[in-house]
């Protein structure tokens, strides 16, 4: 944890109440978000027990299986879903707009620019909890893979048409949450926990109706009696006041409740399945709730400046997988290849740098951390001294000298970024500190003036003028390129089966009686 | 708990010759990458046995051979550092030094050296017997046909992906580096890979011997850096299973101070570093920030009483006793906020050129006599980065001479309130030992050098 994430959490703790971790909102939240509610079955892997889904706050559309251990019903289940969801997810597939992009002509090897497609919004998925982005990831692998009759005539048991499509863009949605600032699939904590700061621990974080308490308490409670409330208060029954946010349920309900109901509906009296749905909904209808306040609460913040360029990255990638599944390509395999793997890895390694990067300087509030941690300085400029490189063609290299309270850890030559008022980045190099003093470090501008003999009017500070400089770099690139994947080295196994070639016929080296 | 155990006590030190044995390791290395038919070959090697040394040996005998080679390191200060040894013995070979097109992106000295060629451009140094470049940097290369030959140094800390990208560019490889020192890491979760061979996240020679399991696999069985004090805790502690000894007996070093100790605790700590080879200095129990101001204090305190004392390092590479002086220390912390205080409160004392540094950055480095803020020192808990074994092993084997740790009294307990938590994954390879056990062992060892002291 930062010092100054620290220093926020206990302020909450003396506030009894969560503290701001910034002043503007990080994430994309769109107009129009799917809210997904699940719940699972205690003791049966991925038997969804019910589910609230749907965009309009007021009218929920309830799914509930009234006996999860029956397949056919769980099927019925996910048809569903799928029939609730797909119109959202493809209600954005058609409304395009052009961008145009390089790419290597397959003839002449040469980089050519041509226009493609960009669709102008994308879905995004609400869940509750990191519980719920999980069990999207789980349904996900457990529908794309199925076949319908309509695919595959001859298949034993066919899934009802759109599961396995449901499965892929469920799969899709789920690979993306794991890149370090995406916004089609979402947490409610995940949101609500970047942007406050509780005087919880993160763990206790992960309880949606707690962290709601610390971020905005009821009237005469402070933070941490509301959240305490949340987590433990029961009615008479016996049952939570704030069902769990999902997908797993309380107990208590489990074993009062939701047996009996399951009983009755296996006996087959009347109304039993009325009285399920009911039940379901009264455990889901809480947590729908909370997830729309939070809604509310990140509304009030104002977007930050590059939220949406970071949005037009998942436009791409919600872009990208509705070609793949129009141009009739398989669900997506079970295991990364070790190609896609190591590109996966270095995608979100540079999205994670970008996001870091941007999010500070969106904000000052976490520029603040930042400067800190020692990993920027912000301080008021005292002199400027003119000065040239050497070289056939000298270029101007002023050096600046500035008043800073910061203590950035810089050494000789280390790297700094600041933001120009048009947008570019000004790069320079720390020289050494003025007089020895490490109130004044001395920077060299490298960069950001123009190509002339004499700096560009504005683009270098004057005295008396506030600057802010990074150690870090504004718009970090991405890794190399990897070879193809059929071009896999030896070191790395070589190419990976196709998708015509038998399995392999080695088992699993791990436990030698699976074939997986 | 591991044992330490002294190998010389499990044998008379006549029976090893270490110079003979290190000897046979690099003679059976060096046929294997000649000679061998394989496309690889692994070497591990302890902290200080001559890594270096051999990849310099092993890069010119290919050369002499008339097999030119591309040399794969990870950081551009390891690739200068290569490139100086290789210029150094041999002034007439052709070694070309690739680099990125930044400015300032290798060492000036590699300009005055003749037979030395620098260039961005991989095409430049076309027909140069050794080319050395960063992975990073190869990764960006591409060549017509690939190199028969690469020697991958430090291949450890290299991640699989970096080696995924730069594999395609040479036929066979020589892989070298130290399994104990700090893993490769990623700041971004990966453990959708685990269990994978190919985990992009995981070390390169995992992924190469999870595919290529029956490549051949030397180790360097002798470390020329460590004393004979300290051979046994860190091969005990760190390297449980493939233990090595010092190249140098007990009576070989010696480290004595010209200005006798003050009775205070500071000095009290340096005599029983320079008796032992180890020092404990032990500061009261407590929970601080992470730049604790006192155990700062004491470890600038220490570097200044080490070069007041007037300390003299006798050793095998010179019979005459030489002057401890401010290049030959180092100070090693775990974070960088840290290193950054105690560089602050080195100048507040007014001293000057001690390397400061985290122990990512400190690896591969050697120094006569160095000073730990131990890595758990007044925290509350114990997460998997402080208890990395890898962290613990790089700064508990950096010197030739003595190791002096500065740390708060109670890490014993918080390891034992802290058991590591990390899950076990299916298909992952344990390793062991783990850092919970190992930092078990070196405090185990370093309470027998402990000296109390309230700043």
């Amino acid at each position: 944890m930062s010092l100054i994430e620290s220093l926020a959490r206990m302020e909450a703790v003396a506030a009894g109440r969560a503290r701001p971790r910034c002043t503007v909102r990080h994430r994309h939240l769109s107009e129009r978000p799917l809210v997904l509610v699940l719940l699972t079955t205690a003791g049966e892997a991925g038997a969804p027990l019910g589910a609230l889904v749907g965009t309009d706050r007021e009218k929920p559309v309830l799914l509930a299986v009234p006996q999860p251990r029956d397949r056919d019903l769980r099927f019925a289940f996910l048809a569903e879903l799928a029939e609730t969801m797909l119109p959202y997810v493809d209600g954005f597939a058609d409304d395009v707009e052009w961008e145009e992009r390089k790419e290597t002509d397959p003839e002449t090897g040469k980089k050519v620019p041509v226009q493609v497609e960009l669709c102008a919004d994308a879905p995004q998925v609400i869940v509750p909890s990191a519980g719920g982005i999980e069990f999207v990831r789980l349904l996900g692998r457990s529908m794309r893979f199925r076949r319908t009759a309509e695919q595959e005539p001859e298949t034993p048991y066919p899934a009802p048409p759109h599961v396995p499509l449901l499965g892929r863009w469920l799969t899709h949605f789920g690979e993306r949450a794991r890149v370090p600032g995406a916004g089609l699939l979402v947490s409610m904590t995940g949101l609500l926990t970047r942007h406050w700061a509780t005087g919880q621990s993160a763990l206790e974080d992960q309880h949606l109706g707690a962290l709601l308490a610390w971020i905005d308490p009821p009237a005469g409670l402070s933070g941490q009696e509301a959240a305490e409330r949340a987590e433990s208060a029961r009615d008479a029954d016996g049952q939570l006041r704030c069902p769990p946010a999902g997908p797993a349920t309380d107990p208590a309900f489990d074993n009062r409740l939701l047996a009996p109901a399951m009983a009755r509906y296996d006996a087959g009296l009347p109304g039993a399945e009325e009285e399920f749905r009911a039940l379901v909904e009264g455990q889901l209808r809480p947590t729908w709730d909370a997830v729309w306040r939070g809604v509310d609460l990140l509304r009030t913040l104002p977007e930050g400046a590059r939220v949406a360029d970071r949005w037009k990255r998942d436009r791409w990638s919600y872009t990208a997988h509705r070609d793949r599944v129009r141009a009739g390509e398989p669900p997506q395999p079970k295991r990364d290849d070790a190609v896609t793997a190591a590109q996966k890895l270095s995608a979100r390694e540079t999205a994670q740098a970008q996001l870091d990067a941007q999010e500070a300087l969106d904000d000052p509030l976490v520029m603040a951390g930042r400067r800190l941690a020692g990993e920027a300085f912000r301080g008021t400029v005292t002199g400027v001294e003119m000065a040239m490189s050497e070289g056939k063609r000298p270029m101007p290299r002023p050096l600046v000298t500035l008043r800073t309270d910061d203590r950035p850890h810089l050494s000789q030559g280390a790297r700094l970024h600041r933001p120009l008022a048009d947008g570019r980045t000004q790069s320079a190099e720390f020289v050494a500190y003025a007089d020895g003093d490490p109130g004044m470090p001395v920077v060299r501008l490298t960069g950001g003036m123009g190509r002339g003999r004499t700096p560009e009017a504005g683009s270098v500070p004057e005295p008396g003028e506030a600057v802010c400089w990074t150690l870090f770099e504004h718009s970090p690139r991405g890794g190399p390129e990897l070879p193809a994947p059929e071009d896999t080295p030896w070191t790395h196994g070589g190419p990976p089966p196709g998708a015509g070639d038998a399995p392999p016929e080695t088992p699993d080296p791990v436990t030698a009686e699976d074939f997986l | 708990m591991t044992a330490i155990q002294d190998p010389y006590a499990t044998g008379p030190r006549a029976a090893f010759d270490p110079a003979a044995a290190a000897t046979a390791a690099t003679d059976a290395i060096l046929h294997d990458t000649l000679h061998g038919t394989r496309r690889g070959v692994v070497v591990d090697s302890p902290p200080g046995a001559g890594k270096s040394t051999l990849v310099v040996r092993a890069a010119r005998e290919l050369a002499a051979a008339g097999r030119p080679l591309m040399v794969v390191a990870q950081t551009n200060a390891q690739v200068d550092d290569l490139v100086l040894r290789l210029a150094g013995k041999d002034p007439e070979l052709p070694v070309g030094r690739l680099h990125s097109s930044e400015p300032g992106a290798f060492d000036p000295a590699l300009a005055e050296l003749p037979s030395v060629r620098t260039s961005a451009k991989a095409a430049d140094l076309a027909g140069m017997d050794i080319v050395v470049a960063t992975a990073a940097k190869w990764a960006y290369t591409k060549v017509e046909e690939p190199w028969r030959h690469a020697i991958v140094d430090e291949a450890y800390q290299m991640r699989s992906d970096a080696l995924l990208s730069v594999a395609g560019l040479f036929e066979r490889a020589l892989f070298v580096g130290d399994p104990g020192q700090l893993d490769p890491f990623s700041v971004v979760g990966a453990e959708q890979w685990a269990g994978l061979a190919y985990d992009p996240s995981s070390s390169a020679v995992a992924t190469l011997l999870a595919h290529n399991p029956d490549l051949p696999q030397h180790r360097l069985p002798v470390s020329w850096r460590l004393p004979a004090s300290a051979a046994p805790l860190v091969s005990g502690a760190f390297y449980p299973y493939t233990p090595f000894r010092s190249g140098t007996g007990h009576g070989d070093r010696r480290l004595a101070f010209g200005v006798p100790g003050d009775g205070s605790g500071v000095d009290r700590v340096l005599d029983e570093a320079a008796e032992s080879g180890w020092g404990l200095l032990e500061l009261p129990a407590r929970h601080t920030p992470r730049t604790d101001p006192e155990a700062v204090g004491a470890v600038a305190l220490v570097v200044r009483r080490l070069l007041d004392r007037g300390g003299a390092a006798t050793s095998e590479q010179s019979p005459e006793p030489a002057p401890l002086t401010a290049d030959r220390i180092a100070v090693g912390t775990a974070h960088r906020d840290q290193a950054a205080a105690v560089r602050t409160a080195l100048a507040g004392l007014g001293v000057r050129d001690v390397t400061v540094d985290t122990a990512n950055r400190l690896q591969g480095r050697e120094f006569d006599v160095t000073v730990v803020l131990h890595p758990l020192s007044g925290r509350p808990d114990a997460t998997a980065f402080h208890l990395e074994t890898g962290r613990l092993c790089v700064l508990a084997s950096r010197h030739r001479h003595a190791c002096i740790v500065v740390c708060r009294a109670g890490v014993t307990d918080l390891l034992d309130e802290h058991p590591s938590t990390e899950p076990v994954r299916l298909g992952v390879t344990v390793k062991f030992p783990d850092g919970w056990e190992a930092h078990h062992a070196v405090l185990a060892h370093l309470e027998e050098h402990r000296v109390r002291w309230r700043p």
